[in-house]
């Protein structure tokens, strides 16, 4: 391993580089992120953002990179490069628990479309990680094997439920990650541990093998350190699955491609609705010095309103937690995962398990999406929530008969302290307000570094696009991120 | 709407969960503080407005919704790995408590 290969700083397109050009091996590279992991991850009181780590499938197709540059030929577009994959995605023949106990010694038989799609094209799987349980939380504070720890300040949270994925990458103990995205899961944590976030469309990326909790909202997308990375992943993964009828058959564009086109004549809007009078100032300055810079790379910069907004987190809460409450019923101790021997009947077997397998915040919203669902609320509340959210999603669609994309704020505040929120699920909830509603409209959202907190916590500025127009998003992403260093160098 | 125990209960028995006596009460209380927020939907006037289920509904171009597969054989799982990850097996059949007590 030479010693100027910085792990911190290698990109997607770096590290294939240094394979294909003989920097290192494959094997040799796999190497070094494990001692990285093991040196900086793996005790207590660090980050924790892995669970568990797949060194025998990594190293076999490490051989695999290397065995291709020693024959001369081209690596496959992400031939070598590291990756880690949160433990909501089942992999063959290698545990995965969606940070449940309740899945605890779950070996699943196949893999989820995503991750093979990654490894066809060459990425090595380093290990899964850490996440809230079933990816409900916002802190990654419910997973049943602990906090991962943000590291950019250890006392603090890294966002959730993607926790382990914004970490591991912002860590640099992987050059890429997959999250997913239900609420806000990708984004969220993304900003807090300043890492650019993609939520795809709805349907551009196959859900097959993501364990569901929201069907209709669950996506999975990519953790990377640049907008040109995320390209990169996103096209590797995307398009029609037969796996998935949700997953669509449209064609993939080169993102790659996409992002190199100029930002200039684009028009972006910027929904008022976002920008509370009461919210951090430091991110509301943040996110409007990062609007400036946009304005002044070509963008067009106009005032709009998504005026159902302030009705996205009730909607959202009833709606995903619904379908949770269906999703999470076949967990029941018959054929997987954990089974309670507290029980003598069947029933209790049932409960005893459930009981025993789930934690507080899965409880909790299981019964509030039976509750929801439960005969006498139904209509006052599920129905009424589907119908708040085709609203919400026509606001977006109004909104992008003017502008080419959206911008706001990710998150209300930088990352809070671990424990601050935890007894207080409300406020806990509140943590994905600008970042619920694109989920709830099925539209694709980035989430890019924009600047740091006076403590040092990074800020992330979200761009929201039409659905299946990513390659818009990314290509603003990825001149914003040139905007930054140019204004960061004049 | 007030939720009680009563409720809490109910919900509980239809969610296959027990709950310790300690988690009904925190639950009560939970539900009762997301409900409260969430009661602001009423204020919303949905009277003429069709309920989203999937994200195809609203016309994204190009996207068909809920496209169907023809109706042939495919591959499925493999029998024995199928109960492979079974707390209980005998190789065939997923092994329970007795469901019928005499």
């Amino acid at each position: 391993m030479p010693e100027d290969l910085d792990l911190n700083v290698l990109t997607v397109s770096s590290a294939r580089a240094a394979v294909q050009e003989r920097q290192t091996t494959a094997q040799a590279l796999v190497e070094s992120f494990y001692g990285k992991i093991e040196a900086e991850d793996r005790q207590p009181g660090q980050i924790n953002a892995f669970l568990n780590l797949t060194r025998e499938r990594a190293l076999q197709q490490a051989k695999r990179m290397d065995a291709i540059v020693d024959k001369g030929n081209p690596l496959p577009p992400l031939g070598g490069v590291p990756v880690a994959i949160k433990d909501v995605m089942v992999t063959r023949g290698i545990r995965t628990t969606a940070g449940s106990k309740i899945l605890g010694n779950y070996i699943p038989p196949y893999d989820c479309t995503a991750v093979s799609r990654l490894e066809a094209a060459g990425a090595i799987i380093l290990g899964k990680l850490n996440c809230d349980e079933f990816a409900m939380g916002s802190s990654n504070e419910n997973s049943a094997w602990g906090p991962v720890r943000n590291p950019r300040d250890l006392c603090r949270v890294p966002g959730g439920s993607s926790g382990g994925s914004a970490a591991s990458v912002a860590a640099g103990t992987a050059v890429a990650a997959l999250g997913s995205d239900t609420g806000g899961s990708i984004r969220q944590p993304a900003a807090f541990c300043g890492v650019v976030g993609l939520m795809p469309t709805y349907g551009r990326v196959s859900r097959y093998g993501l364990i569901a909790f929201g069907s209709s909202l669950d996506h999975i997308g990519p953790l990377t350190k640049s907008a040109k990375d995320a390209a990169i992943i996103l096209r590797h993964m995307a398009g029609r699955d037969p796996m998935d009828t949700t997953s669509v058959d449209l064609p993939v564009p080169d993102y790659e491609q996409e992002i190199a086109k100029p930002v200039r004549g684009l028009r972006v809007g910027v929904p008022k609705e976002y920008f509370p009078a009461e919210m951090d100032s430091e991110v509301r300055e943040s996110v409007e010095a990062g609007i400036k810079l946009l304005e002044r790379a070509g963008c067009e910069v106009k005032p709009i309103s998504l005026p159902h907004s302030k009705y996205a987190i009730p909607t959202y809460y009833v709606v995903a937690t619904a379908e949770a409450s269906s999703n999470l019923a076949r967990y029941d101790g018959v054929r997987y995962g954990y089974r309670s021997p507290n029980a003598k009947t069947l029933a209790e077997m049932y409960r005893r398990t459930r009981d025993e397998g789930f934690g507080a915040e899965v409880k909790r919203r299981i019964m509030l999406g039976t509750y929801a669902l439960s005969a006498g609320y139904y209509d006052a509340y599920y129905l009424k929530a589907q119908k708040v959210r085709a609203l919400i999603a026509q606001d977006f669609l109004n909104a992008f008969k003017d502008v080419d994309a959206i911008i706001t704020p990710t998150t209300p505040t930088p990352a809070f302290k671990l424990g601050e929120k935890s007894d207080d699920p409300l406020a806990m909830y509140l943590a994905d307000i600008f970042t619920v509603t694109a989920s709830l409209a099925g539209i694709p959202g980035i989430s890019v570094p924009c600047g740091n907190s006076k403590e040092g916590l990074p800020i992330g500025i979200q761009i929201l696009g039409r659905h299946f127009e990513e390659g818009t998003i990314l290509r603003i992403a990825h001149a914003f991120e040139h905007a930054r260093v140019s204004a960061a160098v004049h | 709407m007030k939720i009680t125990q009563k409720d809490v209960s109910y919900v509980a028995n239809l969610a296959n969960l027990e709950l310790t006596e300690t988690e009904r009460l925190r639950i009560e209380k939970d539900l009762n503080s997301i409900l409260e927020y969430v009661d602001q939907l009423a204020e919303v006037d949905t009277s003429n407005v069709a309920p989203m289920a999937q994200v195809s509904q609203i016309g994204a171009a190009g996207v068909a919704a809920d496209p169907l597969r023809a109706d042939e054989l495919r591959d499925c799982l493999p029998h024995e790995q199928a109960v492979a990850a079974a707390p209980q097996t005998d190789g065939t059949f997923f092994r329970v408590p007795k469901v019928i007590e005499r």
